[in-house]
């Protein structure tokens, strides 16, 4: 096949970033995640794909451990970040989260100006010393999530006054300000109109330089588009992970064929 | 894949472009059998018949190509569903040049008219023709069974097809060599014999396209053949 993409994917498959070992997750007494077994690889776009209440944004809500704080969610198995087990007594949430990044379904930008919704992180994190160090950052991470020249005469005004699209390319940037290692997003384009889509879908294969991604979609296309590894979840199982390409022309599990061919929802 | 689409007429498109390629197989089947019977019987009314036959195969063949444009642009299909739409759409290509075989078959046929035959070559023709037209079938069959292992032995077949014509090719060869008054029906009876070995080639093509339904990949490229003439004449100089 002399489709660039693949040879590109191919040399870029990287080294694992994260590793996932029999994670069961359970709300009450309802189990969520079954026995799931992954490797996320680095500077890769990994998409999660599944029919509603597969369980695939509860995993990816357990590698940041945004789970922790649902009263009810137990999460049992083994998560590692290079190596490192994040559910750890010694890990700190706050600090996994500024190295996992999150970006949500609906654009969330904090009602504050432009500037601090960025700086908002690295300041907590006190990656700044000065005004300058700050300054740089937050245009380090404006150019990251494509909308400096958008916004770059207007940094005093309020994030939430931006379009939908702008809104959601603020949030990526306001999540890799803290340099994060690894990026999770939970459905980042389903509430903007196909141009921001396809400008925030641009974005992601830009960070993949940098990052490992893991992206949660109901698109199919979404996912066929942007990453290179694609995981089916299922009832709580994680029935395929495989290669882009192959999930979406020749998967081998025929409960994954009937979903991305649109015959189980 | 038994289950039926959630969207219902994405099942209909779907079935209805397969039908459309059977539809096409069996004009073309038909074309390479009356062919095949014009040929023998030297009727000319027949071998018309079969030129003018193939100009609905050809549109048989674009419109299969429109429909699967459509579904593709429309309906994204993926896996199972996207091999579908992509092999019926080689399968056309294939039927569309087997028609055109039998439509130049058919031609031949009646350019013939009149001048004399070389002994046995009409019958060997005759059996040729027979043999790949149910290749041709078989694969269709194949096909819409989704039976790989009918498709390898069709595969396999081809090699025989490959020596029947071998062995037309040399016997043609010896009448045209022995006596020059045979070149001009020689080297149309020729062409037919060639034209029928591919058909054989294309039925290959057509089985082809159920292994990659079916498995997803298509078989290497180097499966044996048997069509030695391209190198016939360096070898008789040796």
């Amino acid at each position: 096949m002399n489709d660039m993409r693949k040879i590109e994917r191919d040399a870029k498959m990287a080294e694992t970033k994260i590793t996932a070992r029999n994670v069961n997750v359970f709300y009450g007494e309802t189990h969520a995640i079954r026995d799931v077994n992954v490797d996320i690889a680095d500077k890769t776009v990994t998409a999660f794909i599944g029919p509603s209440g597969c369980g695939k944004s509860t995993f990816l809500r357990c590698i940041n451990r945004m789970n922790d704080t649902i009263d009810i969610c137990r999460v049992t198995g083994d998560i590692q970040l290079d190596g490192t087990d994040i559910y750890a007594t010694s890990v700190d949430p706050v600090q996994l989260r500024a190295q996992v990044g999150m970006v949500f379904q609906k654009p969330n930008p904090f009602p504050k100006s432009i500037y601090d919704n960025v700086a908002y992180g690295p300041r907590i994190h006190g990656l700044a010393r000065t005004k300058s160090d700050m300054d740089e950052i937050v245009e380090r991470a404006l150019r990251r999530g494509a909308i400096w020249d958008e916004v770059k005469d207007r940094l005093d005004q309020p994030g939430t006054g931006l379009s939908g699209g702008q809104q959601q390319r603020l949030c990526i940037a306001r999540a890799v300000a803290t340099e994060p290692e690894v990026l999770l997003m939970d459905e980042p384009c389903s509430a903007l109109d196909p141009i921001a889509t396809a400008q925030v879908e641009e974005l992601i294969d830009e960070l993949r330089q940098d990052y490992s991604v893991v992206i949660v979609t109901h698109s199919m296309q979404q996912a066929a588009r942007v990453s290179q590894k694609t995981a089916f979840f299922h009832l709580g199982h994680l029935v395929e992970f495989n290669d882009t390409d192959e999930i979406f022309t020749n998967p081998k599990d025929p409960r994954t064929e009937s979903y991305i061919t649109g015959r189980i929802g | 894949m038994n289950e039926k689409h959630i969207v219902s007429s994405f099942d209909r498109d779907l079935e209805s472009i397969q039908a459309t390629v059977m539809k096409m197989g069996g004009l073309v089947e038909q074309a390479l059998v009356d062919a095949a019977k014009a040929l023998k019987t030297r009727d000319i009314g027949l071998a018309e018949a079969v030129r003018k036959g193939d100009k609905i195969v050809d549109e048989l063949d674009r419109s299969i190509k429109t429909d699967a444009a459509r579904l593709l642009a429309l309906r994204s299909p993926t896996a199972g569903d996207l091999r579908t739409v992509l092999s019926v759409m080689e399968i056309a290509s294939h039927l569309e040049r087997c028609g055109d075989y039998a439509k130049n078959l058919a031609k031949r046929t009646v350019a013939m008219a009149g001048s004399g035959e070389i002994a046995g070559t009409i019958t060997a023709l005759g059996r040729m023709s027979a043999f790949v037209e149910a290749m041709v079938r078989d694969s269709l069959d194949s096909y819409i069974q989704r039976d790989t292992k009918k498709a390898l032995e069709i595969i396999e077949r081809d090699l025989e097809a490959d020596q029947i014509y071998n062995n037309l090719f040399r016997s043609l060869l010896t009448h045209m060599m022995e006596d020059h008054r045979n070149i001009a029906v020689g080297m149309h009876l020729h062409f037919i014999a060639k034209n029928i070995e591919r058909v054989g080639d294309h039925a290959t093509g057509i089985a082809e396209q159920t292994l990659y339904l079916v498995t997803g990949e298509l078989p290497d490229d180097d499966r044996p053949k048997e069509d030695r003439t391209s190198v016939a004449l360096q070898d008789s100089d040796d």
